[in-house]
């Protein structure tokens, strides 16, 4: 078996994957290993994406979509609801996928374009000389071998391992994560057409409860809580999710569980070192706010895969180089955005649930054509200035960005 | 025994891997590990499970 590779991409996700295809269409021998048998399984995802922007990656197929929608519907404590439809032809709103379908038709690229899949095959450890990363030791059925590479790229998701064993600090505090607990549910009357979500102190503290149409009769319903507002005599994900199922879903088979940890933490100070770059949710790239995590991973894998081939193409794979090329960049976008996000979440999670009615409230009449942050914030600046005043403090930059944006 | 998972409970999601600061946890497949020379029984694995599968002993 091979030893040597340009490229080591662990984890086969969405930005391992992308990373890995991306990199072998550029010519550089790839190896992509994914630890457990089945790549996309078990699902830890409420499996939501916008769609317009999913289209810049890859080319839609019917057979990893379960749900086109038109809109969303937020729906505050007291049950006030606020309606996003997108606009006819712009199609910002989103997919529900089938992740264990999506997922392995993108390892399914990778290797399409020349990368070698390893399945069941997990890192236990980096090969680190002379302060650079130089591969890793890799497990299969039992077996402990070496793969060494020019690169390695760590898309090895929440657990973010692959950075703590070069030396980068990936370890999420209890308020940079969202606990998850999901079901997936069939043989109830879903609108397939919305996606919907729940805030407030009583459904799901710091975070929301989601449901997402999967196709006719099902759908996936879950809740996410912020970890610093969970504890060990506290009530669980999974608990809040049984109450909310009791009451809104009491005929529903479950015909599927989901746990997860989402990073809702911002960019981190470092992810990348000499040899080697993190990807995904390895790298903490997740939004704060939504969560979502599936094309901020892509983007990276995509960029990575571009970095890798030209820090080996110059014969430099320091971190220098790769902070030139790949996180800078990554920076520039994403880290942009959810820098953004972490702000407004630091903000909804100190509201209260009076707070959150008034401004769903306030929001009320507001036609969302777009489902954008700063839209929502430029209807908060028209609608409820008070509030706004309220909350100066908080928005900063945000805020900065409206006043800059309006029209 | 410091800390004790039960895995009978566990939904092997990872989250508790992701947020351990000392890396002694590791998500194998369908399972957790705990490098118990690591463990400093923090407790934040304990707290952020979202099934309560871990029990952190002080």
């Amino acid at each position: 078996m091979k030893d040597m590779y340009d490229v080591l991409v662990i984890g086969a996700g969405p930005g391992g994957s992308i990373a890995a295809k991306t990199a072998a269409e550029k010519g550089l021998d790839v190896l992509l290993i994914e630890k457990r048998q089945e790549i996309g399984d078990p699902v830890r995802c409420a499996e939501g994406v916008n769609k317009e922007y999913l289209k810049k990656h890859i080319e839609i197929d019917n057979s990893w979509i379960c749900a086109d929608l038109k809109g969303s519907r937020i729906f505050s404590p007291n049950g006030t609801k606020i309606e996003m439809a997108q606009e006819i032809s712009g199609g910002e709103v989103g997919y529900v996928l089938e992740r264990k379908i999506f997922d392995r038709a993108l390892a399914e690229h990778a290797a399409k374009a020349g990368a070698e899949v390893r399945v069941k095959t997990r890192a236990t450890g980096l090969i680190i000389e002379d302060d650079f990363v130089k591969g890793a030791r890799l497990m299969h059925l039992g077996k402990e071998y070496e793969v060494r590479a020019k690169i390695v790229i760590g898309a090895d998701g929440v657990e973010s391992k692959v950075g703590r064993w070069a030396g980068i600090d990936t370890a999420l505090k209890p308020v940079d994560i969202e606990t998850c607990a999901q079901y997936l549910i069939s043989g109830v009357d879903i609108d397939q057409e919305y996606c919907e979500f729940y805030i407030g102190s009583e459904l799901a503290p710091g975070g929301y409860i989601w449901i997402f149409p999967k196709g006719e009769g099902k759908a996936n319903v879950g809740v996410g809580l912020l970890g610093s507002k969970t504890g060990k005599f506290k009530p669980r994900p999974i608990d809040y999710l049984n109450r909310f199922m009791e009451k809104n879903f009491p005929n529903a088979s479950i015909v599927e569980m989901v746990f997860g940890g989402v990073p809702v933490s911002g960019s981190i100070e470092k992810t990348s070192t000499n040899g080697l770059m993190l990807v995904g949710d390895a790298a903490r790239q997740s939004d704060p706010i939504t969560g979502g995590g599936i094309l901020n991973a892509m983007d990276a894998g995509k960029l990575a895969g571009e970095a890798a081939y030209e820090a080996i193409s110059a014969e430099d794979v320091s971190f220098g180089k790769l902070e030139e090329v790949y996180e800078k960049r990554w920076r520039e976008t994403t880290g942009y955005a959810i820098d953004m996000s972490l702000i407004v979440k630091n903000c909804f999670i100190n509201l209260g649930d009076e707070d959150l009615d008034a401004l769903a409230y306030s929001l009320k009449e507001v036609k969302f054509e777009r489902m954008r942050l700063f839209d929502l914030l430029q209807a908060l600046f028209k609608a409820n200035k008070k509030l706004l005043w309220d909350l100066r403090i908080l928005f900063k930059d945000a805020a900065k960005e409206v006043v800059k944006n309006r029209t | 025994m410091s800390i004790n998972i039960n895995r009978y409970k566990c939904g092997y999601c990872g989250a508790c891997v992701g947020v351990c600061p000392k890396g002694a946890l590791e998500l194998v497949e369908t399972w957790i590990e705990v490098d118990e020379s690591m463990c400093i029984q923090c407790g934040i694995c304990d707290r952020i499970c979202p099934v309560g599968a871990i029990e952190v002993m002080k």
